[in-house]
């Protein structure tokens, strides 16, 4: 089933897939037991004439050892996710100075992108407004600061496996290291109106020299 | 036995008193019952439109025999243009031009199906039908007491259901379309008319909520007295039939998380119309969006348990009945109830996990949600204990608990993949979402509803529903739901977000257009099959086979009462001596011993 799964293109993606097939498989092997057990008893405990079902009330043994065996894989599930979560979405991990620092903003139904500009500051003369076009170096750590003009949005990247839902006068901090040179969808995820589906931007992931040809194309020195 | 002294209760009653005004439990509980399968259409017809939309965005409706459907869509194309005429006045000749085929469904008109089916389906059928109709049906039969403890208002409670139903009816009709911000009416976008065109669409929506609020409200109060208080000589609290049991906490779920919703409603209410700002993020304003999601989720998170608990209540009484054997760790089953009631108050945050809440306490969530798996899967392993060296007989209302119990099994799973935080990060607000919703409410409580249905039809009405056709129904439905459901995981996996109109506008979505095609054959087909449950269940009214007391056999109380039942149900209040799944029970005659029995009296049969 997960091959169905868009190519990851980022960094932090292959921890998000590894857990997506442990849980796949965890689940696939629970599924297969439990469904077998169901479909065993469920031949061998038919009714027959002349048979008669075992009393039976329960077994305290059993239960405990069953609750126990769950609570260890949940908690052990648990335990695998917390630093990947973290890594991903928790502000304090994330890898310092970015080479790439852009805002986006969700507005029915486009994602405005203003780049601070070459002196790195927001609200100057020198930012950039580009409607629905994001561009990054690839390899790089680029920061995104989220927000919204009116209603939630959510940047989704399936490819990035990145979703930060945009809110409305607040900043959210994200980021992403894009691995593959490419140009990617950003559908928005959250119901945010009439024209929800369809609000779509790109993800421009520029090899380094592209990049480079890009900004100075922008910002000529 | 059966017949009896209890004359006052016998005289005639005028049709209304009977059968509208009812203050019977009975009767209020088949009201319930036809009232949730009316809505039960609607919710349905609703989702069939916009399946066809995914399946084959942008082309228009065939107009087969749903010209209904078809007229009503034409009004709300015109709604829509008005909206779109004051937002994007510039914009409306191409909007126009590229939109104004007749007979599609456009995009806001979509937003407001979805809506709409979601809300129906969650508030005005699988509540009403689980707890308005078996609640009150069952209640006063299982513990054995005469009805339940505040007639007056259980009718009451119905007919607030009605005027919620006719008030959420009118929203359809009024200018600007009905609510179209989801179920979950994330603010702001459900809080300022001007982000959707939505106008008193939105308001009726939160109105007919309150008022359905109340009516759960009384409902809950009516079912905890009951139960506390009425139950029959020798029915201790461990006595009770897990159904019972289910519905016991599903009331005080009820009690507490109901009133939840109504304060948002009333905040989101007097944003819309007194111009607060509880859920708006001016900056002059103070208010926050992310309030109304966790009120929402607060109240929204016991309320996905209120859908499910008393579906595993039936089928515990299903699956016991039919294996011929006692619930596996019948204690072990109440006490994983008691604690999924708990637990389901500190796990909200894992529908906001990407919403911008601190992402520390996204691990908190995830940590509480995982624990919360637990106890499901408790319940799971006591069923398949239950059925171990049982004596199962595969009756249609057995099939549907074993569906149930499989159905649950995957919605259960598929859980521990949302819970799993950075998991969530790709499949929040996918259709992975909508897979797991359908599994554990669709699979889940639908199946135990339909199961419940056709095991207690005949003391409901005295007759037999016709086997043939309700296993029809059953397999019908079990193959199209799972080819309508399973494959919404693949789409999940591959991206595809939930809520949107039409996904071939993404390119990394194009090679989904075959399968939304075949989930909407096969919902078109779940559909169908659900007609075959209604003619059979009207049909069977009338001239089903003629049901004898206790057709299946069982230990419960209900089936102690005459069938019919009559009102105040029992000649004599029974007397219980006994737990509720004595089945098997080595050296007996029979196989089951009901809880009204003597001790070391003679077993009777079933009459
Ligand atoms: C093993 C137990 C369960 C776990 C671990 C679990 C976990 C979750 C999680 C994490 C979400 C949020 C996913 C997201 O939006 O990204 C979710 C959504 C949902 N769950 Fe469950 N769930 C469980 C059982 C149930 C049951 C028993 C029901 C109801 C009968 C249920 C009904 C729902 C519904 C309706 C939603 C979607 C709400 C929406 O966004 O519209 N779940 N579940
Ligand atoms: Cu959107
Ligand atoms: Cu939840």
């Amino acid at each position: 089933m997960l091959q169905w799964l868009p190519e990851n293109v980022s960094t932090f993606g292959q921890s998000v897939d590894s857990l997506f097939y442990a849980i796949y498989y965890l689940t696939l092997v629970v599924f297969i037991l439990v469904m077998g057990t169901l479909i065993v008893f469920l031949i061998k405990y038919r009714h027959q004439e002349g048979k008669r079902a075992h009393y039976i009330e329960g077994s305290t043994t059993v239960e405990i050892v069953w609750t126990a065996a769950t609570t260890v894989i949940v908690f052990g599930l648990a335990m695998l996710s917390y630093p990947q979560w973290n890594n991903i979405k928790s502000p304090t991990q994330f890898p310092e100075n970015p080479d790439v620092v852009v805002q986006v903003s969700g507005k029915q139904f486009n994602w405005d992108m203003t780049y601070p500009g070459p002196d790195n500051e927001f609200g100057t003369d020198d930012d950039l407004e580009l409607e629905n076009e994001l561009h990054v170096p690839i390899n790089a750590v680029v920061h995104i600061r989220l927000t919204s003009v009116d209603v939630i949005h959510s940047f989704f990247v399936p490819q990035l496996r990145l979703k930060q839902d945009s809110l409305p006068n607040r900043f959210i901090n994200v980021w992403f290291e894009a691995t593959k040179a490419g140009r990617y969808e950003i559908p928005c995820a959250e119901l945010c109106g009439f024209g929800h589906s369809g609000m779509l931007g790109y993800l421009n992931v520029h090899t380094q020299e592209n990049y480079n040809a890009w900004v100075q194309e922008r910002w000529p020195q | 036995m059966h017949d009896n002294e209890h004359a006052s209760h016998h005289h005639e009653e005028s049709f209304i008193r009977k059968y509208i005004f009812s203050l019977d439990h009975k009767m209020i509980g088949k009201q319930f019952l036809i009232y949730g399968l009316i809505m039960f259409f609607v919710g349905g017809g609703l989702a069939l439109l916009f399946r066809w939309q995914l399946a084959y965005p942008e082309r228009p409706l065939p107009i087969i025999g749903a010209s209904q459907q078809y007229m009503d869509e034409g009004e709300v194309v015109t709604g829509a243009d008005r909206m779109w005429e004051n937002i994007y006045e510039s914009e409306k000749e191409e909007w126009l031009e590229v939109n104004m085929p007749n007979g599609v469904v456009e995009p806001a008109f979509y937003n407001m199906l979805f809506t709409m089916h979601a809300t129906i389906m969650v508030f005005f059928v699988v509540v009403p039908i689980l707890v308005g109709t078996f609640g009150n049906f069952l209640i006063p039969l299982m513990i054995g007491t005469r009805d339940m403890a505040f007639p007056i208002l259980n009718m009451l409670s119905f007919w607030l259901a009605v005027l919620a139903a006719i008030i959420m009816a009118i929203g359809f009709f009024v200018p600007g379309g009905h609510a179209a911000a989801g179920w979950t009416g994330y603010a702001p976008l459900s809080a300022d008319p001007q982000w959707t065109g939505v106008e008193w669409g939105q308001n009726l929506w939160a109105i007919s909520l309150l008022i359905q609020g109340f009516s759960s409200l009384v409902g809950s109060i009516n079912y905890i007295t009951t139960i506390i208080n009425m139950r029959a000589p020798g029915m201790t609290f461990f006595r009770l039939p897990l159904v019972i049991w289910s519905l016991f906490i599903v009331a005080i779920l009820l009690l507490l998380a109901f009133p939840v919703l109504s304060s948002a409603l009333a905040l989101l209410i007097f944003d819309r119309l007194a111009g607060t700002t509880f859920f708006s993020a001016t900056a002059e304003g103070g208010g926050d969006p992310l309030l109304w999601q966790h009120l929402f989720w607060f109240f929204g998170h016991p309320e996905v348990y209120i859908l499910i608990l008393p579906g595993m209540g039936i089928a515990s009484e299903l699956i016991a009945v039919f294996s011929r054997k006692p619930i596996f760790g019948y204690r072990s089953m109440v006490y994983a109830m008691i604690a999924i009631a708990f637990l389901g108050w500190i796990v909200w945050g894992h529908h906001m996990f990407q919403s911008g809440m601190r992402p520390g306490l996204g691990s908190v969530f995830m940590t509480t949600t995982m624990l919360i798996a637990v106890p499901s899967a408790i319940k799971t392993f006591n069923w398949l204990g239950t059925m171990f060296r049982g004596s199962i007989k595969f009756t249609t209302p057995m099939l549907h608990g074993i569906a149930f119990v499989s159905m649950f099994v995957i919605g259960g799973l598929s859980g521990i993949y949302m819970a799993n935080t950075p998991v969530d990060i790709f499949i929040h607000d996918t259709y992975y979402i909508v897979a797991h919703i359908h599994y554990v409410v669709f699979g889940g409580s639908l199946f135990a509803i339909f199961g419940g249905i056709v095991f207690w039809f005949p003391k409901m009405y005295g007759r037999y529903m016709n086997d043939v056709l309700s296993k029809i129904h059953f397999w019908l439905t079990f193959v199209a739901f799972n080819c309508t459901f399973f494959p919404m995981h693949i789409l999940g996996v591959g991206g595809h977000m939930r809520r949107i109109s039409n996904p071939m506008q993404y390119e990394f979505l194009q090679g989904f257009e075959g399968m939304n095609i075949f989930i909407t054959m096969s919902a078109f087909t779940l559909g169908f099959a659900q007609l075959i449950l209604v003619f059979n269940f009207f049909w069977s009214i009338y001239r089903g086979k003629v049901a004898e007391q206790n057709p299946w056999q069982v230990t419960t109380l209900e089936w102690e009462a005459p069938t019919p039942v009559p009102h105040g149900n029992f000649g004599q209040i029974p007397t219980v001596y006994r737990g509720p799944y004595e089945y098997s029970v080595p050296g007996e005659e029979n196989d089951w011993i009901p809880q009204a029995q003597p001790e070391h009296a003679p077993a009777t049969s079933g009459d």
